[in-house]
C-alpha cells in the first residue's frame, strides 16, 4: 500500500503547490503553454527540416533528373554530331568504321525508348533515279538492320529514302559523290 | 510598191524573231552535233497583209521546229534569193541554184476581230524548175503552178493566240509531207527543276512547257524533291512523285484544272509511276513488302496486282506499247538489266547484256527498239536495243546522262545529262546523229517526260 500513500500525499501536495504558484512562479497552465508552445516549436522546426530536406530531396531529384536530361541532350547533340554514315560506290553494306557509332546510337535509342529517329537513305547522282531511291533505301535498311539487331525497338525506326535528289555536296567530284552516298539519322 | 512589200516583210519579219528570241528565255537550244547532215529546207518569211506589226512568228517557229527535227536545216534568211509569198511568184531556179529543194512560203491576211487567214505552200522548187513551162491550172478561183510542185497547201482562219499552235501544225504537215513521219511538233515536255535548296523556300518545282520550251508553267513548287514526272496517254494529266510530306507518295494532276488526287501512300518507296497506253492503270514501285517490287493499281478502283516478287531491286516499269508487256530494271542477274514481264503469263524474259548495266528502260512507239541507260566503264549514255536481233548502240557521249523519254513519233529522245556542272536538258535523234542541249536559266532541270501526241 505504499504507493497508494505516496499517492495520497501527492495529492494533498498539488493543490499546495498551486496555492503556492500563484504568488512564486510560473503556473500549471502557463508551465503547460510553454511546455505545448516549445513542442510546437520543435515540431514545426522538425517539420520545417523535414520539409527542407524534403525538398533538398526533391531539389536534388530534379537536379538529378535535368542532370540525366542534360546529358541525354548532349549525348543527342553528340550523336547527331555524327549522325551520317558513308557507303562505298554502288554500296550498302555498313564499314566497319561506323560501328562504334552506329553502337552509340543504339545504346542512346534502348536506354531512352520514347526516342524516335528516321533515317534517310541517299546516293551520289550516277545512276537513274528511280534505281537509286532503290539504292538509298537499302542503305538506310542496313542502318535500320544494325540498329535491331543492338537491340533498338522497331516501333522507334523509320526510314525513307531520297536517292540522289539532296545530294550533300553538289557537283561531280569524286569527294561530292563520297560525300552524298550515306544514310543519316535523324533524331526526331 | 513591190519593193515596198518586201522591204516591209522582211522588217515586220526581223522584228518578230528578235521578239521570238528574247521569250526562248527559259529553255535554249544548242545544237551540238547534226547540222551537216540535215537536209537543206527554205521557210520565208510569211506576208502579212494588216494593220501593224505581224502578230505571230509563224515562219520563225516552222524553222525553229524543222531545225529542231534534227532532220531539216532551214536556210538563213538573209541568203534566200527572194521572198514569195505564194507559189506564183516562186523563181524556183533561184532556189535550185542555192542548193534548196524545198521551200515553204504563206501569207497571214487580217480579218478583223483579232482573226486572220493564214495560207501556207509547201513547194517542190526542184520539181518546179524541171516543170518550168508547165501549164498553170485554176484553183478555187485562183491560177495557180501545176500540182506536181506543191506538195501541201492548206489555208486556215485563226485567233491571235492560235499562231503558235498553227505554226506548229504546219511544221507538223511539211514534217510528215518530207519525212514520212508524224510530226511530234504540237507536244509539250513535263520536267522537275531544282533551284538552290539553300536560299530558295520552295527549290523543286515540276514544269511543264511546249516541247520547244514556250508556255512555261510550274504545276507545283515544293521545298521537299519532285520526281518521276509521267504524262497519261490524253495528255491532260501527270502522275508524279511527291515528297512534300517528308516521305514519297504518287499523286495525279490535272494539267487545265490543275487539281490532284494522292494515289498511293505505302510505306516505303512509292515510285516511278508510268500510265498504261490505256490510261486506266498506273504501273509503280513500291516496297511495302520489303524491298522494291513492281505493282500495277487500277486508277478507278485502286486495285493494286503485283507483279514481281524478288528480293533483288525491281524498278522502272515501263510499259509496251501494246499494253500487254511491262519491262523494268533488276538487280536479279546481280547487276541491274533491263527484263520484260509478260503481264497475262508473268513469265520474265532478261533483254540486255551489253555492258556494265542497263537502266531506265523504253520501248519505241513503233515497239521495235528499246531506248536504255547504258553503263559501260563506268560512263552512262544513253543507247539504244533493238528488239529483233538486240544490237545495241550507243547514242550519246555526254556526262551521266538519265531519264530518257522518247518523242511521241519516236524521232528524238529528250534526257537529263550533266554539262559544266548542272544538270540539263539534252536532246539526241534515235540514230544518233543529232543532237541538242538545252540550256535553262535557273537551277538543275530533270527527269523529263515527252507528252503523247496533242489535239
Amino acid at each position: 500500500m505504499k504507493t497508494s500513500t505516496s499517492l495520497r500525499s501527492l495529492l494533498i501536495a498539488v493543490p499546495v503547490m498551486t496555492l503556492m504558484a500563484c504568488s512564486s512562479g510560473p503556473s500549471e497552465t502557463e508551465l503547460a503553454a510553454e511546455r505545448n508552445r516549445v513542442a510546437a516549436e520543435q515540431a514545426a522546426a522538425q517539420q520545417a527540416a523535414q520539409q527542407a530536406n524534403q525538398e533538398q530531396v526533391r531539389m536534388e531529384a530534379a537536379q538529378r533528373l535535368q542532370q540525366a536530361q542534360e546529358m541525354a541532350q548532349q549525348e543527342r547533340d553528340s550523336l547527331v554530331s555524327m549522325q551520317t554514315i558513308y557507303f562505298d560506290f554502288d554500296r550498302s553494306t555498313i564499314k566497319s568504321d561506323f560501328y562504334s557509332v552506329l553502337d552509340q546510337h543504339a545504346t542512346f535509342l534502348v536506354k531512352n525508348s520514347a526516342q524516335t529517329v528516321v533515317i534517310e537513305g541517299h546516293t551520289d547522282s550516277r545512276g537513274t533515279p528511280e534505281y537509286n531511291i532503290a539504292l538509298g533505301e537499302r542503305r538506310a535498311q542496313a542502318v535500320e538492320t544494325y540498329l535491331l539487331n543492338a537491340g533498338v525497338s522497331a516501333a522507334q525506326i523509320s526510314v525513307v529514302s531520297f536517292g540522289e535528289e539532296k545530294p550533300a555536296v553538289a557537283g561531280t567530284s569524286e569527294y561530292a559523290f563520297a560525300q552524298s552516298r550515306r544514310a543519316v539519322v535523324v533524331y526526331k | 510598191m513591190k519593193k515596198f512589200l518586201a522591204s516591209s516583210i522582211f522588217f515586220f519579219a526581223y522584228l518578230a524573231m528578235s521578239v521570238s528570241s528574247s521569250a526562248y528565255a527559259q529553255l535554249n537550244i544548242v545544237i551540238t552535233e547534226g547540222v551537216d547532215n540535215a537536209t537543206p529546207i527554205a521557210v520565208v518569211p510569211f506576208g502579212w497583209e494588216g494593220e501593224g506589226m505581224l502578230p505571230g512568228a509563224i515562219s520563225d517557229v516552222i524553222n525553229h521546229d524543222l531545225r529542231r527535227s534534227g532532220r531539216f536545216n532551214p536556210m538563213t534568211m538573209s541568203k534566200m534569193p527572194q521572198f514569195p509569198r505564194d507559189i506564183s511568184a516562186v523563181n524556183y531556179q533561184q532556189w535550185v541554184d542555192k542548193g534548196i529543194n524545198t521551200i515553204v512560203v504563206g501569207k497571214v491576211k487580217e480579218l478583223g476581230n483579232d482573226r486572220y487567214q493564214i495560207d501556207f505552200q509547201l513547194i517542190d522548187t526542184l520539181a518546179g524548175s524541171q516543170l518550168a513551162d508547165a501549164p498553170q491550172v485554176l484553183q478555187n478561183g485562183q491560177l495557180v503552178a501545176g500540182q506536181s510542185q506543191l506538195i501541201a497547201g492548206r489555208t486556215l482562219t485563226v485567233t491571235g493566240q492560235d499562231f503558235r499552235q498553227f505554226a506548229h501544225r504546219i511544221s507538223d504537215i511539211v514534217y510528215e509531207k518530207l519525212t514520212g513521219q508524224k510530226g511530234a511538233f504540237l507536244t509539250r515536255i513535263a520536267y522537275v527543276v531544282v533551284r538552290d535548296t539553300k536560299t530558295v523556300a520552295r527549290p523543286y518545282q515540276l514544269v511543264i512547257a511546249d516541247y520547244d520550251g514556250e508556255n512555261e508553267l510550274a504545276l507545283l513548287s515544293s521545298k521537299e524533291p519532285l520526281m518521276s514526272p509521267s504524262w497519261s496517254p490524253d495528255g491532260n494529266k501527270l502522275a508524279y512523285v511527291s515528297f512534300e510530306s517528308g516521305k514519297p507518295q504518287i499523286f495525279i494532276q490535272d494539267i487545265y484544272t490543275m487539281s490532284r488526287i494522292k494515289l498511293t501512300d505505302f510505306p516505303g518507296i512509292n515510285g516511278a509511276p508510268n500510265f498504261s497506253p490505256d490510261g486506266k492503270q498506273i504501273a509503280m514501285v513500291l516496297s511495302k513488302d520489303g524491298n522494291p517490287d513492281i505493282y500495277i493499281m487500277e486508277i478507278a478502283t485502286r486495285k493494286l496486282t503485283r507483279i514481281t516478287r524478288h528480293r533483288a531491286i525491281d524498278t522502272e516499269p515501263s510499259w509496251a506499247p501494246n499494253g500487254k508487256e511491262l519491262i523494268f530494271s533488276s538487280e536479279r542477274g546481280g547487276k541491274p538489266q533491263i527484263y520484260r514481264v509478260n503481264l497475262s503469263n508473268k513469265r520474265i524474259k532478261r533483254l540486255t547484256f551489253e555492258g556494265d548495266m542497263n537502266l531506265g528502260g523504253t520501248i519505241t512507239p513503233d515497239g521495235s527498239e528499246l531506248v536504255i541507260v547504258n553503263r559501260t566503264n563506268g560512263n552512262y549514255h544513253i543507247a539504244r536495243q533493238n528488239l529483233a536481233d538486240g544490237a545495241m548502240q550507243v547514242l550519246t557521249t555526254t556526262f551521266l546522262d538519265e531519264s530518257p523519254s522518247i518523242a511521241p513519233n519516236g524521232s528524238m529522245i529528250i534526257y537529263s545529262t550533266l554539262h559544266e556542272g548542272t544538270q540539263v536538258l539534252s536532246l539526241v535523234s534515235l540514230d544518233g546523229r543529232f543532237k541538242a542541249r538545252l540550256p535553262g536559266v535557273a537551277g538543275q532541270i530533270k527527269a523529263p517526260s515527252w507528252s503523247p501526241f496533242l489535239r
